[in-house]
């Protein structure tokens, strides 16, 4: 399918969103759309998905002008999206999800012909080697395969433009392998693919042209080749930014956190953390690695006491650690949680109000019963110039920021008071090329303070580039400990889908 | 290079005077979206019930078929009639005549200490159904503590007994609490099923000794002693001091969320439990003290209507006031301002259904009728918009009153 968005404007009541934005994708081509947080990448796609109508501009489908008024429509076109949400039903087996909507029936009593649905799905997945076991519950699958169901829904519903919202974000670096041997496939039968991304070396290695918006204008279109990741990250944010974090090799001091054989349940009181042994010192990163899913979640929280310990100790600086997530704070660790909107913030809150979350009954921000607001206004209003959150006042529902200023105020709250041990999970996740920059060098920073910092990330990129160790975790333990110069991506990328770290032989994938 | 780029952005500078600003604006501007649902709500509810009132016009049925256009003139002036009757009944003359207002504040004093008690439950994220039977057991209370000591100064027993109310409906409110916070039970299961509790409870202790008028054999206190009872406002009016402790708690409630540690406590549980339990709230100790400030609150609606008004406890005194709190907490939306003119709102509404009733024929019922459109509106903002076109406006998260059953 050739498509073609021809000076797309959509506006809202105080921005605009898209501004004559241009765009064309050819047959078969693999068009990857960059572009940070808030540049008008998702409005984009939404007004071609037929949620949003365009102000101005028009959509052509292999050169015939089109309007879509739903998604329904845009379907009807032969456009598919895979949103970075799964829209899957847990409890439904592979065919079932597929087939939800358009269900194909058989006899008088338009029974679900399973058996219909379940051949073409098997062809189309020969066809793309989008290995899925058509009867497989949802729920069974691990992501990297729940995404080829996606995948696969659009393909049965006839789509020949796929979407495809970052869809790397979930997956392991041989997964993401994985992916993108299906993308090339489906090119080479013609399928074209919009790929939204904000990982440069991704959409250097997969794309055949890039597209890059900010602020709702596309800034430059470019191919792969003309083109270096720099430039790139020059072209998203609009100056140049610092793909490297620049450090100093440790100055490590006392052990601050010792974990010794430390067990935690998860939610559903499977153990997710097996016995973990851990130590970070005083003035060194120490950065897990690993699939999310794989325990790393429970082990931030055993730390900041947020979760109970089935067996095992902590030690902070010697001492037993505390067990509760205040008392934890009161003794020196900072902790900025994996998901911003679900822990790390209150949205209804005003920024000031989260600025002091955890500290509101403490001096100076309270005494007594009574909220001192003159010192909640006034220390909220320094942070937020000192972390360069981007907000018209500190009185602004922190619902209405971007995902980098949220995640700033966070950053705010919690590296602004004297730190024993920062624990920072996913300090970076879904947030722009420069948020990232500024985040990292915050984090570097506290530890050249000499703070203990413990780093979970499953951005290898993130690992590698601030890890003064790297720890490895899969199936809830830790598979091994490493130096940078030691850890490649491809050596990382083993430990995290289950190498046993001297074999280096990668176990069979549990369901595909 | 092949690479077609505008100039890059000029570094960003820094808004800060325009910014404040823009942070006042909204301010306003948030203030008076905050409005627009009530408003419209009120206003959808009493076109509804002019066409309720139209259809069940009896001059309207009978001339529809053969003259639809003196039937609806019929309908139309029984609207005008009924809601005149109305606004009549709920204001009269003021300058002539302030019997009507007071009794509009009359009426409305218990449903802004029951609104308070709901408004509060929601800004925790709690669902509390149970006001009513927190004003039965806070009556109870106080009227333990008001029939009793008739030689005690009205400054002390007053206070006192104005305190047992508070006291009956916080350990009322307690219960569904600890059953929450201990065993997970839903607060709008338990608090449904002790209202009925609440009945049979006063039932049976106006039966015994302690509290039955001698010589009577159904359910009926003895009479408050004068040292307990709240003084009149004005000396010819039944209005007392209910309205301003009333007042003077929508106050305090307001300095408690918004001004308090406590309220920050109770908001943040309400809006995020998981985002509080990051910030080392105790969300179960935060779910009790909330149900027993809420109880409590409940509880000084019945205690003001013993005290106050009808100066003895019977069965079936409160016309449901804890079911009407809840339209109140959402009709002012969960803020303490919002629950008084809520309050005040359906106060006159009940004031003026009666004399409506006695001038034009229209059953008191009317009312029911729009109270419950206003609430349904109300529960339904997405509908107002809709109907009115309005752009949605940001979520603030604000509009969340509770969390859903599975919380």
């Amino acid at each position: 399918m050739k498509l073609e968005l021809k000076g797309i404007t959509k506006r809202f009541p105080s921005v605009v969103a898209n501004e004559g934005v241009d765009l064309t994708v050819m047959p078969g081509e693999i068009h990857a759309l960059l572009g940070e947080n808030g540049a008008g990448k998702s409005t984009l796609m939404n007004v071609l998905y037929g949620l949003y109508q365009p102000d101005e501009g028009q959509i052509l489908i292999d050169d015939l002008p089109v309007q879509f008024n739903g998604p329904g429509d845009a379907i009807a076109a032969g456009i598919g999206m895979v949103h970075q949400h799964f829209m899957l039903i847990p409890v439904f087996t592979v065919t079932e999800n597929i087939m939800l909507g358009v269900e194909s029936t058989s006899g008088p009593l338009l029974a679900l012909d399973r058996d219909a649905a379940r051949k073409r799905i098997v062809e189309l997945s020969e066809e793309h080697g989008l290995r899925v076991d058509p009867d497989a519950y949802i729920e069974d699958l691990p992501v990297g395969v729940r995404q080829r169901v996606e995948i696969l829904k659009t393909l049965y519903r006839h789509s020949n433009l796929l979407v495809l919202d970052e869809p790397s974000a979930v997956l392991t670096p041989q997964e993401v392998e994985d992916l993108f041997e299906v993308m090339r496939s489906l090119a080479r039968t013609g399928t074209s693919i919009i790929f939204i991304s904000h990982k440069l070396n991704e959409v250097q290695q997969i794309a055949d042209r890039i597209t890059v918006l900010r602020r709702g204008k596309v800034v430059g279109s470019t191919t792969p080749d003309a083109t270096d990741e720099a430039e790139l990250a020059r072209m998203m944010v609009g100056r140049p930014v610092q793909l490297e974090v620049t450090k100093s090799p440790p100055t490590t001091g006392d052990e601050i956190l010792t974990l010794r054989g430390i067990s935690v349940l998860d939610d559903r009181g499977q153990l997710a953390v097996n016995g973990v042994d851990l130590s970070v010192h005083a003035g060194e990163i120490v950065a897990v690695a690993g699939v999310h899913g794989n325990g790393q979640t429970e082990l931030v929280e055993a730390i900041t006491g947020l979760r109970k310990l089935e067996a095992g100790s902590i030690e902070l600086g010697g001492d037993p650690a505390p067990t509760d997530p205040r008392h934890v704070y009161l003794a020196g660790v900072g902790h900025v949680p994996e998901d911003r909107l679900e822990e790390g913030l209150v949205v209804g809150f005003t920024i000031a109000e989260n600025i002091i979350l955890n500290s509101y009954y403490l001096q100076p921000f309270a005494s007594g019963l009574a909220i001192q607001l003159d010192a909640v206004n006034r220390v909220s209003s320094e942070l937020v110039r000192e972390y360069d959150v981007r907000t018209p006042s500190v009185q602004n529902d922190v619902g209405n920021l971007s995902g980098g200023n949220q995640q700033k105020v966070i950053v705010a709250r919690e590296f602004s008071r004297p730190l024993k041990l920062l624990v920072a999970a996913q300090p970076t996740r879904g947030l722009d090329v420069g948020s990232i920059e500024y985040i990292h060098k915050r984090i570097v920073a506290k530890r050249d303070e000499g703070t203990a910092v413990l780093i979970v990330s499953t951005e290898l990129e993130e690992i590698l580039s601030l890890g003064d160790r790297i720890a490895v975790m899969y199936q809830g333990r830790i598979v091994d400990i490493l130096d940078p110069f030691e850890a490649t991506p491809e050596r990382l990328g083993l430990l995290m889908g289950g190498a046993h770290p001297e074999e280096g032989v990668v176990p069979e994938p549990v369901a595909s | 290079m092949s690479i077609q780029t505008q100039p890059p952005d000029p570094p960003p500078v820094t808004e800060a005077p325009k910014a404040e600003r823009a942070g006042l604006r909204e301010r306003l501007l948030g203030g008076a979206r905050q409005l627009v649902v009530p408003v419209l709500s009120l206003f959808t509810a009493l076109l509804i019930g002019a066409v309720v009132i139209i259809l069940s016009d009896p001059v309207f049925i009978a001339k529809v078929g053969s003259n639809p256009g003196a039937a609806l003139g019929a309908g139309i002036s029984s609207v005008g009639g009924a809601y005149s009757g109305l606004l009549a009944g709920a204001l009269g003359n003021p300058f002539k005549d302030i019997t009507p207002v007071t009794e509009t504040l009359l009426r409305a004093t218990p449903l802004i200490f029951a609104g308070l008690a709901v408004a509060l439950g929601f800004r925790a994220g709690l669902f509390n159904i149970g006001a009513e039977g927190q004003i039965y057991i806070g009556a109870l209370f106080a009227t333990a503590v008001g029939i009793n000591f008739p030689d005690l100064p009205l400054l002390i027993h007053l206070p006192l007994a104005v305190v047992a109310g508070f006291v009956g409906g916080a350990v009322y409110g307690f219960v569904p609490g600890i059953l929450k916070a201990r065993t997970g039970a839903h607060e709008v299961i338990t608090t449904i099923m002790l209202n009925y509790v609440s009945y049979l409870i006063v039932d049976l202790a106006l039966r015994q000794v302690f509290f039955q008028l001698p010589g009577r054999d159904d359910p009926v206190s003895k009479f408050i002693v004068p040292s307990a009872i709240l003084p009149r406002l004005l000396a010819d009016e039944r209005l007392h001091w209910g309205l301003i402790l009333a007042l003077v708690a929508a106050v305090a409630v307001w300095w408690l969320l918004f001004r308090s540690t406590k309220g920050f406590e109770f908001r943040a549980v309400g809006l995020n439990p998981s985002g509080a339990r990051y910030a080392g709230i105790n969300i179960n100790r935060t779910v009790v003290v909330t149900m027993m400030i809420s109880g409590g609150l409940a509880g000084l609606a019945g205690a003001s209507e013993i005290l106050g008004t009808n100066l003895r406890l019977t069965p079936g005194f409160s016309p449901h006031w804890g079911f009407d709190a809840i339209a109140i907490a959402l009709l002012g939306a969960s803020r303490p301002v919002g629950v008084v003119f809520a309050a005040i709102l359906f106060g006159a509404l009940r004031a003026g259904a009666t004399p409506m009733q006695a001038q034009t024929g229209i059953p008191i019922d009317l009312v029911v009728v729009i109270q419950g459109l206003v609430i349904m509106f109300i529960a339904a903002p997405g509908l107002v918009r809709t109907i009115y076109r309005i752009r949605v406006a940001k979520t603030t998260g604000t509009e969340i009153f509770s969390k859903g059953w599975g919380a």
